[in-house]
């Protein structure tokens, strides 16, 4: 959908490259993201995309067509642009920002109308703000506003230069959380920038990691590039707490859970004694037709005949498939029992999750 | 009563000399403007051409010009209009100046086409510049409008002359004293105008 062969910028009056031979492909309904440090091509990548600048060599292709061979005003139209500085027009009023490109494109005013109404939903603004100037919104609104007129037009390719840059962390993952809900639905094919390596691996289906000079080091999936990055720089890159970013992407559903000690309430004590020797454990969890009751301990069991005439007792963590891993880590370190119930939807039994268990996956 | 309406031609006649020059001004210097904010390199030889222009004394410029147009409203527009020409071209180009970057480039990043970006765009958000440019020579040329009265124009200069002439004060108070209430008016006038025209500069409850 977006293709960049072999591009490379240089602009002049400067002797070293904005951007060097870059290849790249961003595919149909995904969200690439950008990231690297300050002044290393990704601004200048994204305005060779919508023709604000000409690469020095190289070709880009939109939707399969040589974008140097067309008309620059149609291209930027059918592109929606989020820019850096978010670029709102000052003299035009928050519904009238949002309106540009379909007023630019001429569609008929209660068309416009509509979409606006629709944006604005969709971005959670309220309407008391359409009317408002941009200099009267707060940081946050702005961003919603960039993002709203750049959607505006419904484009199936959309830029976004640091989208979220310019506010607080908890409005950020908020905006974040909404714009990954709306891509969701939209499914459009994104390229976006961050200097947040935390921004792109939550927002990305692929990550390219930049570095000085325009040189792509590595374009993976943030799973994959998490488990393996390629060099030193991109380690760096990502920073500390590699292992906790990469348990955050990885969900409890997607790995094997041990099965654990179980029984069930008709079972006897002394066989429930037996099933916690061989798992080496003092507890042992009590399950009836596959629905996890709880857990009891040998000294819960002192006296009674089966089971089901100790009371169970909660589990101190339970665990879903949604849970990432990382969600599953915390809730182990901070429970005394370091031991989380994994259950499916309900109360369904699946087995237990250890902090041990947790690690190998990381370090396998 | 027959005064009164002497008077009230003079004022109509000084306002018309008015609105004119400053009319040919702008029509001058909004194209001049736009296209030395655009070529950088001739904004200096215009500026200086303009400031030349301003710094020659009116009675001599007058006094020049009637050699070849005669005593004619032409002869006082011609004046007129180059004593706006400094003022006016300097805030086309200030103002266009002041359009921040990332607008233009967010503009132009959307699809606006270079007229487009122009006139609704970059004209609009220099309008408060030039509006302020407009205001000083609009007040500067209805000062300037009186001396026209010694070839025979004048608005209500004329009345500032005959004063003069007969070494009575009554007839220079009240040319000077309406010229300088013409001057406030059209200035007050402008300013609400600005108000109007530009709701968004009012704009500045939120954060910044
Ligand atoms: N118009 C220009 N003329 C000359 N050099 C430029 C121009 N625009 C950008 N550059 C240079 O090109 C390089 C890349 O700039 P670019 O804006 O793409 O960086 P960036 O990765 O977006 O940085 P940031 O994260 O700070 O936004 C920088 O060294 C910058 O100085
Ligand atoms: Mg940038």
């Amino acid at each position: 959908m977006i293709r960049l062969v072999d591009v490379v910028k240089r602009f002049p009056n400067s002797t070293a490259l904005a951007v060097d031979h870059l290849t790249l492909e961003v595919e149909e309904g995904e969200t690439a993201v950008l990231v690297g440090p300050s002044g290393c091509g990704k601004t200048t990548t994204m305005k060779m995309i919508n023709r604000l600048e000409e690469p020095t060599s190289g070709s880009i292709y939109v939707d399969g067509r040589d974008v140097t061979l067309q008309d620059p005003v149609a291209l930027r139209r059918g592109i929606g642009y989020v820019i850096q500085t978010i670029g709102l027009l000052p003299h035009r009023t928050v519904a009238q920002n949002i309106a540009t490109v379909p007023e630019l494109l001429g569609w008929d005013g209660s068309r416009i109308q509509g979409r606006v109404k629709e944006l604005t939903g969709m971005l959670e603004l309220s309407r008391e703000l359409l009317s408002r100037y941009p200099s009267e919104l707060s940081g946050g609104q702005r961003q919603r506003v960039g993002v709203a007129r750049a959607l505006a037009a419904d484009p199936p390719v959309m830029l976004m230069d640091e989208p979220f840059g310019a506010v607080d962390p908890i409005v950020r993952a908020r905006l974040q959380d909404q714009f990954l809900d709306i891509q969701d639905r939209l499914k459009k094919t994104i390229l976006f920038v961050t200097h947040d390596i935390d921004e792109a691996i939550k927002m990305a289906d692929r990550i390219a990691i930049l570095n000085a000079g325009g040189i792509l080091e590595q374009y993976d999936s943030p799973k994959e590039i998490l488990r393996e990055p390629a060099n030193d720089f991109v380690k760096e890159f990502l920073g500390s707490e590699r292992g906790l970013k990469r348990l955050a992407l990885m969900k409890v559903g997607e790995i094997e859970v041990e099965e654990g000690p179980a029984v069930s309430p008709e079972d006897s004590a002394g066989r429930a004694q037996g099933v916690m020797q061989t798992f080496g454990t003092t507890w042992v969890s009590v399950v009836k037709d596959g629905e996890l009751l709880g857990w009891v301990d040998s000294q819960s069991l002192a006296g009674k005949a089966t089971v089901g005439e100790a009371t169970a007792r909660r589990f101190s963590a339970y665990l879903t498939a949604e849970s990432s891993l990382r969600e599953a880590l915390d809730a182990l370190i901070t429970s005394k029992t370091q031991v989380a119930a994994v259950v499916w939807e309900g109360q369904r039994y699946r087995g237990i999750l250890t902090a041990e268990r947790i690690s190998t996956e990381i370090v396998s | 009563m027959r005064n009164l309406d002497r008077i009230g031609e003079r004022l109509m006649e000084h306002a018309y000399l008015t609105f004119l020059a400053v009319g040919i001004g702008l029509l001058i210097c909004i194209p001049a403007g736009i296209y030395a904010h655009r070529h950088r390199r001739i904004y200096a030889p215009v500026t200086w051409f303009a400031g030349l222009l301003y710094t020659i004394p009116s009675l001599a410029l007058f006094a020049f010009l009637t050699t070849y147009t005669g005593l004619t409203t032409l002869t006082a527009e011609i004046g007129l209009v180059s004593y706006t020409l400094l003022i006016l071209v300097r805030n086309v180009v200030a103002g266009l100046d002041g359009v921040p970057v990332d607008t233009r480039e967010a503009a132009q990043g959307m699809g606006y086409t270079s007229r487009q970006l122009l006139w609704r765009v970059e004209l609009p958000l220099a309008f408060p510049v030039i509006l302020a440019g407009i205001r000083v020579a609009t007040v500067t040329i209805i000062g300037l409008v009186t001396v026209t009265s010694l070839i025979g124009k004048g608005g209500l200069g004329f009345f500032i002359l005959q004063g003069m002439r007969r070494f009575f004060s009554t007839p220079i108070i009240v040319g000077a004293g309406l010229s300088v209430l013409l001057a406030v008016t059209a200035d007050v006038t402008l300013l609400g105008l600005q108000k109007l025209l530009t709701p968004w500069t009012r704009a500045r409850a939120g954060p910044a």
